[in-house]
């Protein structure tokens, strides 16, 4: 029962680390890109056509795997890339940007999606074999351990790239002369400028990256939680959890591991946990009721290190510099 | 300028001086003309001519009396929401919550109804509603701002969280047997009686003359009151504003506790006047569409008037293509993010001028040491 627990709440927040990893690396050059939501429909949207159009090709298992990962993260990219041309280069305001794409890609996700669907008429839906390749892997010998087994090896692999992703994020970010640099960029541009970094070229880099992640996170959505099928409205507020589970990570990507899956535990709470005489669904409210908790508590106790980017939401103007 | 090497640059970018109101306009409406031009490629690669598909929406926003009363209901939240949220954009005070107070509005309203059904007069239980839903939204968008007056908590995304908390409390009453239907067990909030619906002017529910009633006092009280000038002082430099003697944290808790009471009468007016009854898709979207409003129309009455029409035009419009051609009405979206993204990026060659190297053919090495220019 805890183990099943444990193990759904890893399997519901490994969507979440994949996005908060990517806004923690989009936040950091300074830039708040709100359309994390449109993002994860683009990317869901994209690798599930990804997955049907390689099925029809002729692919079979990872071949398919692959191409829909592809989908998923290049489809992140382009949409990022638009924001990136938006907000850098054209200046216009983050907030507003990151909403049009929300608004935009939740369009995009169930627009195409509900086409495709009634292409195939009715729903669209991947190949057993394509789902069976991101349901739970299984290593002889390890995954067979009791507890242990179940809890670190009998996940689908995208959980283990969400992890992967989390952990180099950390590296490059805190470890690395770039990662310095992009945290200077985020920090004042102004100053990274004069000492050479050019401030477009990171916050360009950073946003590509940052939504290639939220496309995954979208495909993870698709491909993993929903097994393939298209679900009208399936991203439901992930995207804007994510934009939350930053400033609860305080914008640490080792961190955002612990925090996402203490949310993917929130989220399904529901169906494990029964209070009697308490209206299950405040279960549910919970993960924002906490981030606004948390949310003002940093902002009270501002702690030195770990603390927003001075110029988050910032556009960078060279010539006031 | 930092670039030793001498290199040929792609675009030189130049801050206009002065740009003339028919100048600006033309680019918009260039803009404007792409956006269309664009949504039509997309069209056509979809196999639709995309001018039957454009008269297909004209048609399902103004064909028939019904369907112009159907838009202009579409209008109403989007206009007070939008003005609302004007109210704290004017002091840069990013309300994103529009969404959650709409949801909060509509919850005090039909508390009020279930609570005093007929036992009193219906113009008193109507002004009972409105009020309960100005005060609670007022109260629950002032929470994010006294925070952020006391301690700079980031309000974008506070009030992001509210909408989340109000939308998961609209789940909770659906489940609620006491808000429920008695006849069924479905987890719905039940409708509202007739009693507490809004009467209705010219086939439309009374909220438009209120929507319109908003605006012009939006505009009195933004350009002719105290307050008004308090809330643009505060929006053009918090440090001007401070050495004003203008008490800052007053009147942002006070201006957003009327930003949030004009979204929560919005959705007074969704569930006592639209929709007669409440549920999650209450706001529907509204208080995000109308931050995008606000935003297009500069905080300005009259084109907060035109872009919630242009948009509640699309949106209705977007509902007759699938009924006709079977196209998912998301395309609406689609539409509006693709318009609202040109509209917002022509501003930049409104601001700046922008000269391509490979047009002039100069060296842009050579105009390099002029403070106001922006290599790129």
């Amino acid at each position: 029962m805890i183990i099943n627990f444990l193990i759904a709440a890893v399997l519901a927040g490994a969507p979440l680390v994949l996005a908060t990893v990517g806004e923690i690396i989009t936040e950091k050059s300074g830039n708040i890109n709100l359309g994390v939501e449109g993002t994860m429909y683009i990317g869901a949207v994209a690798s599930l056509a990804g997955a049907v159009a390689a099925e029809k090709l002729g692919l079979s298992g990872f071949g398919v795997a692959a191409v829909s990962f592809i989908a998923g993260a290049l489809s992140g990219m382009i949409t990022s890339a638009l924001f990136g041309f938006m907000t850098i280069s054209l200046r216009v305001n983050q907030n507003v940007v990151g909403l049009i794409i929300t608004i935009m890609g939740t369009g995009i996700g169930n627009f195409f999606g509900e086409l495709m669907g009634q292409g195939a008429g009715g729903y669209i839906s991947v190949t057993d074999e394509t789902k069976a390749v991101f349901s739970g892997i299984h290593i002889p010998g390890l995954s067979s351990v009791p507890v242990i087994g179940e809890l670190l090896f009998s996940y689908n692999g995208m959980v283990y790239f969400s992890l992967a992703a989390a952990l180099a994020a950390f590296f490059i970010i805190k470890k690395t002369k770039i990662g310095l640099k992009l945290t200077a960029v985020g920090e004042n541009p102004y100053a990274a400028d004069a000492a050479g970094v050019s401030v477009t070229k990171y916050r360009y880099i950073a946003s590509v990256i940052g939504g290639a992640l939220c496309g995954l996170a979208g495909m993870y959505m698709c491909m993993v939680t929903n097994s393939g099928v298209w679900v009208h409205g399936c991203i439901s507020g992930y995207g804007w959890l994510a934009v939350a589970l930053v400033i609860f990570s305080a914008w640490n990507p080792l961190k955002s591991i612990f925090c996402s899956i203490i949310f993917g535990a929130l989220m399904i709470m529901r169906l494990y946990i029964a209070i009697p005489g308490l209206n299950p669904f405040i279960y549910d409210m919970c993960p924002y009721i906490v981030t606004s908790i948390v949310i003002i508590i940093t902002s009270i106790r501002k702690t030195g290190k770990d603390h927003i980017p001075e110029s988050l939401g910032e556009n960078y103007y060279r010539e006031e510099r | 300028m930092e670039n030793k090497k001498e290199k040929q640059r792609f675009a030189r970018i130049i801050k206009r001086p002065y740009i003339s109101d028919a100048h600006s306009l033309i680019i918009r409406v260039i803009a404007f003309v792409f956006s269309f031009i664009v949504v039509s490629i997309l069209l056509l690669c979809m196999h639709f001519n995309p001018f039957n598909v454009f008269a297909v929406m004209l048609k399902g926003a103004f064909g028939k009396e019904f369907l112009i009363r159907e838009t202009v209901k579409g209008t109403i939240p989007l206009v007070i929401t939008a003005t609302g949220l004007s109210l704290a954009f004017r002091m840069k005070f990013w309300n994103i919550g529009g969404e959650g107070q709409i949801l909060i509005g509509g919850i005090a309203a039909t508390a009020v109804s279930f609570i005093f059904g007929r036992s009193i007069p219906q113009w008193v239980l109507l002004s009972l509603m409105a009020a309960a839903s100005i005060i609670m939204a007022g109260l629950y968008g002032m929470i994010p701002a006294v925070f952020k007056a006391k301690f700079k908590t980031n309000e974008t995304l506070l009030t992001l969280m509210f909408n989340y908390i109000a939308t998961q409390l609209i789940v909770m009453l659906q489940n609620t047997r006491s808000w429920q239907d008695a006849a069924n067990n479905f987890p719905k909030v039940r409708m509202l009686d007739f009693y507490s619906r809004l009467p209705r002017v010219f086939g439309v529910h009374i909220g438009w003359i209120i929507a319109l009633v908003m605006l012009v006092l939006y505009y009195f009280y933004i350009q002719k009151t105290k307050h008004g000038y308090e809330i643009k002082v505060i929006g053009d430099s918090m440090e001007t504003a401070r050495y004003a003697g203008i008490n800052a944290s007053k009147v942002m808790i006070r201006t957003m506790f009327l930003s949030a009471a004009l979204c929560g009468l919005a959705g007074f007016l969704q569930v006592a006047g639209a929709d007669g009854t409440l549920s999650e898709s209450t706001a529907g979207g509204v208080g995000f569409t109308a931050i995008m409003v606000a935003w297009m129309a500069d905080m300005k009455p009259v084109r907060i008037l035109i872009m919630s029409a242009f948009i509640a035009i699309l949106n209705r419009g977007a509902g007759n293509l699938q009924t006709v051609y079977l196209i998912p009405s998301s395309f609406a979206n689609i539409m509006i993010g693709i318009i609202l993204l040109f509209m917002l990026g022509c501003e930049f060659f409104i601001k700046y001028k922008v000269s391509f190297s490979f047009m002039s053919g100069r060296k842009s090495s050579a105009i390099n040491d002029k403070g106001g220019r922006y290599d790129y």
